[in-house]
């Protein structure tokens, strides 16, 4: 019986002094088959603002679809860039507007305004509620870093204290949840731009309570017990 | 640039309202919400009044290694979206955002509203900082439990209530009476749609004219009464026999935040679904009105029954 295709996911996004940092994991599957180990759940809608997104994947890569074409409508009719607040409150419509047709998808939204310098992170869990947060977490790996991004954020942070608070957020969610992995996506925008960067690998991407030496085989790892 | 929609738009739901406000205006119909549709009797609806307790289907429940993947749990309401246009919409068959109780009493001065500020998932104490208090006309308070999506289309719906009334100038101002009335027959109405919106109200504030203190409540179903102390959700448990007992219209403001802490702290201890996080809105004739920034109470454990419960009894609790 064919399963739905879901993005299980961790979604984090960090406004910090300057602008946000968001990032996600990289795993969808149907059912426990993973169909996509690198996908890109984060989506922009506007020059500015990004959708991250988890849940269903057919649900929430439409509800980007038309949240960019109405944002292109917006922004021909206004001259001007679109404002961040505007772009959530687009998706928060479409999500309240068609509830029981949307029962599985849970979106951030979080950019940057250069008008007013400011960034910022919204959530619009299932439902359609809208609330503006400092940082916002969601997906199924969501659950497990409650206590990690509780005691580790704090406000004001630097671009670099932002980006570690993430891409370590995501990395301990990816160890727990078995719908979350792949490679750590983490996109900057501030009013310098957009900066994407990728921790992929057993390298970048931190492990925890797993091996942490790779042995080519069972000679490599009986040689290395024996020194 | 109109875009042209077709009739039974994939987004924005049947046609009625669409084709309707097409024909009014080009761009402020596409984000119309509807607030009207074709009245139809769904005989096979059920459980719109079941009470949000327990088994919610969330999709982000704890991940089972081994079990065999449940479509229902992605599955959306087929019935919804395969009805054909016209038929009635379901928005809220169950909540998931929720707010817990809201209380209110009448004093000396005006009303006191109170309410901790915590949306839940389910039993995830998810979003610590929601406004459940909202100013709704210059000297009336709403307030409200269960569903924060459905209480957010409602305080829009609230402003632009009030903004009709602003534009009118005519140096008439809602009452606290008149916005009740209103919310009584939006919640009553949704209710016979078979389409709630999924809230417990109360409505406080003061008659400008007559200095007089009014308070509210109407459930969502439609079922509405106005007294001199309301509740909704535990406070109804909880803090009404508190209030009973102590509330009289004639308290001072003093011995009217002192009881609202009192059964503030009591919720606390009780609900699960709450935090030690409050805002109280008051409304007076005197000084208009006002939402506290949010504050926490002190709370006791320190009683010798819990530091040693099991002294009396090994194995109690």
């Amino acid at each position: 019986m064919p399963h739905a295709v879901s993005t299980g996911t961790t979604i984090v996004a960090v406004e910090y002094a300057g602008g946000v940092v968001i990032g996600a994991d990289s795993r969808v599957s149907t059912g426990t088959y993973i169909s996509n180990r690198a996908s890109d759940k984060i989506t922009p809608l506007s020059d500015n603002a990004f959708l991250l997104r988890s849940g269903s994947a057919a649900d929430t890569q439409l509800v980007s679809d038309y949240v960019r074409h109405m944002v292109h409508q917006h922004e021909s009719q206004l001259q001007r860039p679109i404002d961040v607040p505007t772009v959530a409150n687009l998706v928060m419509q479409i999500g309240y507007n068609n509830k029981n047709a949307l029962s599985a998808a849970a979106m951030l939204v979080a950019g940057y305004d250069a008008a007013t310098r400011q960034g910022h992170v919204y959530a619009v869990p299932i439902g359609g509620t809208m609330v503006r947060q400092k940082y916002a977490i969601d997906g199924s790996g969501s659950i497990f870093i409650y206590g990690y991004c509780d005691s580790e954020y704090k406000d004001d942070m630097t671009r670099e204290e932002a980006e570690s608070f993430v891409a370590e957020a995501i990395a301990l969610a990816m160890s727990t949840d078995g719908s979350s992995g792949g490679v750590v996506r983490l996109v900057t925008v501030n009013e310098d731009g957009i900066f994407r960067r990728l921790h992929a690998g057993d390298k970048s991407v931190p492990r925890f309570g797993e091996e942490k030496d790779v042995h080519k085989d069972l000679t490599d790892k009986a040689n290395a017990m024996q020194t | 640039m109109q875009p042209s929609l077709p009739s039974h738009h994939p987004l924005l739901g049947p046609d009625t309202a669409i084709l309707a406000a097409q024909q009014q205006s080009a761009s402020a119909s596409f984000f119309h919400n509807q607030r009207t549709n074709t009245a139809h009797q769904d005989a096979n609806s059920n459980a719109v009044l079941a009470p949000a307790s327990g088994a919610m289907p969330f999709t982000v429940a704890p991940p089972q290694a081994h079990a065999p993947f449940d479509a229902g749990a992605l599955a959306f309401d087929a019935a919804i979206t395969n009805a054909p246009p016209g038929a009635p919409n379901k928005h809220t068959t169950y909540p998931y955002v929720t707010g817990t109780s809201v209380l209110a009493i009448k004093y000396k001065d005006g009303i006191m509203m109170a309410a901790d500020t915590l949306g839940a998932y389910g039993a995830t104490k998810r979003y610590k900082s929601i406004s459940r208090i909202v100013p709704a006309a210059p000297t009336t308070l709403v307030g409200a439990g269960g569903e924060i999506s459905d209480f957010q289309y409602i305080s829009k719906l609230l402003t632009e209530l009030n903004d009709n009334d602003v534009i009118r100038d005519d140096g008439v101002v809602l009452k606290p009476r008149e916005v009740f009335a209103y919310l009584q027959r939006v919640m009553y109405n949704r209710r016979n749609k078979f389409d709630p919106l999924w809230n417990s109200l109360v409505v406080g504030g003061v008659d400008q004219a007559t200095g007089e203190a009014f308070l509210g409540t109407c459930s969502m179903i439609g079922v509405s009464y106005t007294d001199s102390h309301v509740a909704t959700g535990f406070g109804n448990h909880l803090a009404r026999p508190l209030f009973r007992n102590e509330q009289r219209d004639d308290m001072t403001e003093q011995e009217a935040r002192a009881l609202l802490e009192k059964a503030l702290r009591v919720c606390y201890y009780r609900d699960k679904n709450s935090i030690n996080k409050f805002v109280i809105g008051t409304v007076t004739k005197e000084s208009g009105m006002k939402v506290s920034e949010p504050f926490s109470l002190s709370t006791e454990w320190g009683y010798d029954a819990f530091v040693h419960p099991t002294k009396h009894a090994l194995g109690s609790w």
